[in-house]
């Protein structure tokens, strides 16, 4: 791959360093992050590069990446950093704005799963994990893949098949609706 | 350091403090408070047997706790002078009141343990400032095991382990069991460049003692392997990059290009978990040691030695130059001079031409009968003046003392006076002095008024 530096190069990191509120380009390239990540073996790149990619404005490498996908969002990059670069919140950024700008994710069962979780919260107000893994289960067409612990767990009352929810539905709802408006405007 | 103690104008004071400099370049009056080390310097002949037959082993300063030392110990074979000192904390016979072995051995009857400390008060024209700097406690990373494992030591810790008059006699060997280490990892950086735990400057040493360490180690075990975890390798100066270069290709040493996140233990090993960048992946390495290149930092006590001599210093306790460039070993107190790792972290050539620079701006200083200074000082017209004292607060140097004169008639009066030599003509207390009764000899109000009318005409 050869790589094009235009005059707009620091475009994207400044988009990247605003949305976040990170500055981007303190990275000085020293890998602590990628030396302590617990999935970096199944990143396509590692913490490190994705904030070498940020700083060169390559976008489309990476939002097309993998690695803010499978970032787990553990926060041992950001503990350890010795620059005080947030860089989970840098891979949440690039969740957000990969969504936002229509970007397909390669690992589309973190989006599936994001989407079923918050939508639980959003009409439950609360996570219920039988609803989550059940409805994670059918989208991704894994149909008995939990079957047998799920019976387990029923069996000793862990976990119950009744859906409860909160008092405050309508409060909860309109707590998405205006987190989604405020992110909306960009800010 | 012999040569230096043998040398008839020289005078070392050693396990002695400076707690009070008072004066001006040429005129320091100094305190100097010689601990007592219990041991009387002229009686003492150096023979040794108080420190071989003393009882009690604690671990050695110098040595930095790899090995041990006696309570009555001289802090390694070559000491500079040849007399040993007692560490109260430690010796019996001040925590259990009875022992006394070392005083009933010597037979030069060199032990005193009524000994009090010396004040020494003495005129000095000039003080060249070398205190060095201490290491960083890198016991802040946990990731590095927070100074839980034995064979987890720090780049001076494994120079004193390589030393032939070290503890080991120059073998290198685990702190823990003693054997031999056949793989070593070395990490660079640590506390250096890291502005969130430790200090944002680089060390400048670390890159190249640590190759050293890495031919060292090769050259004392010939199936060692060195991984060296490095963020960049600065080998600025002369054959430094070739000697790195030759460390890489003649002795194998590794070098990994990233970080390391985790130490812990497995079995008699330990397990180093990093990341190669280079690469773009992790790494991890089955070590038998691991040595960490702590920082430098500046001497614990050196924002209180810089307040008694009056210098400045930087937010790291580094002391400060007058000019980066133009004036590396001259401090703003005009006879104070800087050598050596005391002012940032250096190297040892640089520490060589730093304290040759300060010597001969001492021996330049003192060759003259007089002093050549900037004729642009201030002045203070005494009859004008209220003696409301306002200058003597803001000028930084000190520069303005109170004197008493005799008038003709015989009663005495206050007056201030500069001292021209300390005095750098900064103009602080020109623009103080509330009666306008200071100025600066050359740039008087009427001067920069003929000037003004000068350009205006």
């Amino acid at each position: 791959m050869i790589y094009q530096l235009n005059a707009d190069v620091r475009n994207f990191g400044k988009t990247i360093s605003q949305l976040s509120d990170v500055d981007i380009y303190t990275c000085y390239q020293c890998g602590k992050c990628t030396a302590g990540c617990p999935i970096v073996m199944e990143m396509s790149h590692t913490p490190n590069q994705i904030m070498r990619l940020i700083q060169l404005g390559l976008k489309e490498d990476v939002l097309n990446s993998l690695t803010p996908w499978l970032c787990a969002a553990c926060e041992t990059c950001t503990t350890r950093c010795p620059k005080g670069v947030d860089i989970a919140k840098i891979m949440d950024t690039l969740r957000i704005l990969a969504r936002k700008e229509g970007y397909q994710s390669k690992e589309p069962n973190v989006v599936n799963f994001n989407d079923i979780f918050l939508n639980c919260i959003k009409d439950k107000g609360r996570l219920q994990e039988t609803h989550l893994a059940m409805v994670y289960n059918l989208k991704t067409r894994q149909f008995f893949k939990d079957a047998d612990i799920g019976r387990k767990l029923f069996m000793k009352g862990k976990i119950s098949l009744s859906s409860d929810k909160i008092k405050g539905t309508d409060a909860m709802k309109s707590i998405f609706e205006r987190s989604r408006a405020f992110l909306g405007k960009g800010e | 350091m012999v040569e230096s103690s043998q040398n008839e104008n020289i005078e070392i004071l050693t396990y002695s403090e400076v707690e009070e400099v008072s004066g001006y370049i040429g005129n320091f009056d100094v305190r100097i408070r010689k601990k007592a080390r219990l041991v009387d310097m002229k009686k003492c002949t150096g023979c040794g047997t108080c420190y071989q037959k003393c009882p009690v082993k604690v671990p050695s300063e110098f040595d930095m706790e790899t090995g041990m030392r006696k309570a009555i110990y001289i802090p390694f074979p070559q000491a500079v002078p040849n007399v040993p000192v007692i560490d109260k904390v430690n010796c019996r016979m001040f925590t259990k009141g009875k022992c006394q072995i070392c005083q009933k051995l010597c037979q030069a009857e060199a032990v005193d343990y009524e000994q009090e400390d010396e004040v020494i008060e003495d005129k000095f024209g000039a003080v060249v400032v070398a205190t060095g700097y201490d290491l960083f406690d890198a016991s802040v990373y946990g990731e590095y095991g927070g100074g839980r494992f034995k064979d987890v030591i720090s780049g001076l810790q494994l120079e004193r382990l390589i030393s032939p008059a070290g503890p080991t006699g120059g073998h290198i060997v685990r702190p823990s069991d003693g054997k031999e280490p056949k793989n070593v990892v070395f990490i660079q950086c640590v506390g250096s460049r890291d502005p969130e735990k430790g200090f944002p400057y680089c060390s400048s040493v670390c890159c190249m003692y640590t190759a050293k360490h890495a031919v060292l180690l090769k050259e004392h075990i010939p199936d060692v392997q060195t991984n060296i975890f490095y963020m960049d390798i600065r080998s600025a100066g002369k054959n430094y990059e070739q000697f790195v270069q030759r460390t890489m290709e003649q002795y194998g040493a590794l070098y990994i290009r990233g970080r390391v996140s985790k130490i812990y233990q497995r079995g008699d090993k330990l397990i180093v978990k990093g990341a190669d960048t280079l690469a773009g992946s992790q790494v991890e390495v089955e070590a038998d040691l691991v040595v960490l290149a702590t920082a430098i930092t500046a001497r614990h006590d050196s924002k209180e030695l810089a307040k008694i001599l009056g210098i400045p210093y930087d937010q790291f306790g580094f002391f400060t130059e007058l000019h980066p460039k133009l004036a590396p070993v001259e401090t703003v107190t005009s006879g104070v001079f800087l050598a050596g790792a005391c002012q940032s972290p250096k190297d040892i050539p640089d520490t060589v031409a730093a304290a040759s620079g300060a010597a001969v701006k001492v021996a330049a200083l003192f060759s003259g009968d007089f002093l050549s200074m900037e004729p642009l000082v201030s002045t203070i017209d005494t009859s004008v003046c209220s003696m409301c004292k306002a200058c003597m607060e803001v000028c930084p140097y000190n520069a303005i003392q109170e004197e008493e004169i005799t008038l003709r008639d015989g009663t005495k009066k206050k007056q201030l006076k500069v001292l021209e030599s300390v005095c750098h003509g900064c103009g602080a207390c020109v623009s103080t002095c509330r009666s306008s009764c200071i100025m600066l000899k050359g740039m008087t109000d009427e001067q920069i008024f003929e000037e003004l009318m000068a350009v205006a005409q």
